[in-house]
């Protein structure tokens, strides 16, 4: 996916460039790990499609600080589309797939990963989608930015950055392991739009 | 896409985007819990004129995985019998406010008939309609080749096409729905696609078909087909002579256990047996040759109801506004289009 062209009105502006993406990740996976007092049981699941290459970084980065951690073999992505509660105000959306670890999530502490926590309806239906796949000892949140406006009784347990927006505005994450700018790869949050 | 009516029109980016949806859909079969909340208080009406076994449990057990409600109706036994009318039917249909229909009938053209009649709001499936199309099931060949094609070249099949893949269709091409869908939908894959049976048993017209046509199976298997779909005979429909005995049918067109071991005198040994059931053993099929390691029967009813999930779910999961062309890439409400007022 190429960078959409700006919103008419104002431009984009970079709240988070690479060196702060990289900053964040490492800290979230400092605090996992200290939450979780060490790497045992832990399982990193990505929601589609942002979600999963922060998973994977998230897991890198825990496998650097423990040597006994396979970082592929705690991640894996979470498709929630199935559970969405808004399915039927959109257009259909094909649904991506859903990749466990081999150990599967029983008993495990799952922590969820997405790019942008928001309304939190994405986290309801990934919440639901858990259920569906096995019980969990306790499922945590991680987010790279957490904007406000929630909908739902839900919070983050590790934010990469607090970024008050107004709803008018769009927060656009971009990963160099999904998007380019003019066919470099890119590593940013900007916001684009608002008054 | 608001209906699913055939396979001729069905365009490659929808007939992948099917088949990678099923690829989802499967994974869903095998877990533990095999049920998703996409289609909850959506209702699913099977409208059966013609006897079935496989596609209307098939469709049921699609529906229900999806959480839709089912409702089963069999022209046996219902008003049909007292000669109510496709109209009168479909209108009682639409007061109950059924979501979907999914509907085979011995007319061909039935379920276009009634998508475009505006008797019903509901998105139409058709399930196997005269001797016109039937495109569940080539979509489930195509997703039990797709895989076999994937697994073959050693890679995934999501998102991947036939490109290359020769395929034999044996048999009563005449009367077979399935023949017709497959013909369509696998050359649209890329596959290609040659017809084999006696010359009483194909179509005037078959040679502006997307495919070859041949006389002689064993001349066929010789150059080595990747799939050999077996159809069934459908002696229900053979109203006329159109071969001396089924013996002779059986020896000329019938894979037996013979053609089975020529497969592996060819070192054929990646070609698969398909056929869409229900089978005639010793008829079309032997035996030994539908319980052989390369026979796919039991996937492909298997992978039907995969591929009835996809096509409920993308038919029925959506808003009215739908727009295949403009696919919501992102999973996150935050960015999703709609929840935002436009700037």
């Amino acid at each position: 996916m190429t960078v959409p062209a700006p919103h008419a009105g104002a431009a984009p502006r970079v709240v988070l460039a690479e060196a702060d993406i990289d900053r964040a990740l490492t800290r979230i996976a400092h605090e996992i790990l200290e939450a979780n007092k060490g790497s045992q049981d832990l399982v990193l699941l990505g929601i589609p499609r942002r979600g999963f290459p922060l998973a994977q970084r998230l897991a890198r980065r825990i496998g650097a600080v423990d040597p006994s951690v396979d970082p592929r073999a705690i991640t894996g992505q979470l498709d929630v589309t199935m559970y969405r509660d808004d399915l039927q105000r959109n257009p259909t959306r094909p649904p991506r797939a859903t990749q466990l670890p081999p150990t599967g999530i029983d008993e495990k502490v799952v922590v969820l990963v997405d790019d942008v926590l928001y309304s939190g309806r994405t986290i309801r239906a990934a919440l639901d989608a858990l259920a569906d796949l096995g019980r969990p000892r306790i499922v945590r949140l991680a987010v790279l930015v957490d904007r406000g406006h929630r909908e739902l009784p839900i919070r983050a347990d590790h934010v990469g950055k607090n970024l008050p927006t107004s709803s008018a505005e769009r927060v656009r994450v971009h990963l160099e392991e999904i998007d380019t700018a003019g066919g470099r790869p890119v590593n940013e949050v900007v916001i684009e739009g608002g008054a | 896409m608001k209906h699913l009516l055939s396979t001729h029109d069905l365009a490659l980016p929808d007939a992948l985007r099917l088949l990678d949806t099923a690829e989802e859909m499967a994974a869903v079969g095998e877990r533990e819990i095999k049920k998703l909340p996409a289609l909850r208080g959506r209702t699913v009406v099977n409208l059966f004129y013609e006897d079935s076994t496989r596609t209307r449990i098939s469709f049921e057990a699609a529906a229900k995985r999806l959480s839709a409600d089912v409702i089963n109706f069999a022209a046996k036994g219902s008003s049909v019998s007292k000669g109510e009318s496709l109209k009168d039917t479909a209108q009682t249909l639409e007061a109950m406010s059924a979501d979907a229909v999914v509907i085979r009938h011995p007319a061909s053209g039935a379920p276009a008939r009634l998508a475009a009649s505006g008797w019903i709001d509901a998105a139409v499936l058709n399930a196997g309609d005269g001797t016109h199309e039937h495109p569940t099931q080539a979509l489930l060949d195509a997703f039990t080749l797709r895989r076999h094609w994937a697994k073959v070249a050693g890679t995934g099949s999501p998102g991947s096409d036939l490109a290359g893949m020769r395929v034999l269709i044996v048999g009563d091409i005449l009367h077979s729905r399935v023949a017709r869908s497959n013909v369509w939908l696998l050359k649209t894959l890329g596959a290609e696609v040659t017809l084999v049976g006696p010359p009483t048993l194909l179509p005037v017209g078959v040679d502006t078909w997307p495919c070859t046509v041949r006389y002689n199976l064993d001349e066929a298997l010789a150059d080595r087909p990747d799939a050999v779909m077996m159809l069934r005979l459908q002696a229900e429909r053979m109203n006329a002579a159109f071969f001396p005995s089924t013996r002779e049918y059986s020896r000329r067109w019938g894979f037996d256990d013979a053609r089975l071991a020529a497969l592996d005198t060819l070192g054929l040994g990646d070609t698969v047996i398909m056929h869409p059931g229900p089978m005639n053993r010793g008829l079309e099929i032997s035996a030994a040759a539908a319980d052989s390691v390369r026979s796919t029967v039991l996937a492909q009813v298997r992978n039907g109801v995969s591929v009835r999930m996809a096509a409920l779910y993308l038919l029925l999961a959506g808003g009215t506004h739908d727009d295949p062309a403009a696919p919501t890439v992102r999973a996150n409400p935050a960015l999703s289009p709609t929840k935002e007022p436009a700037v």
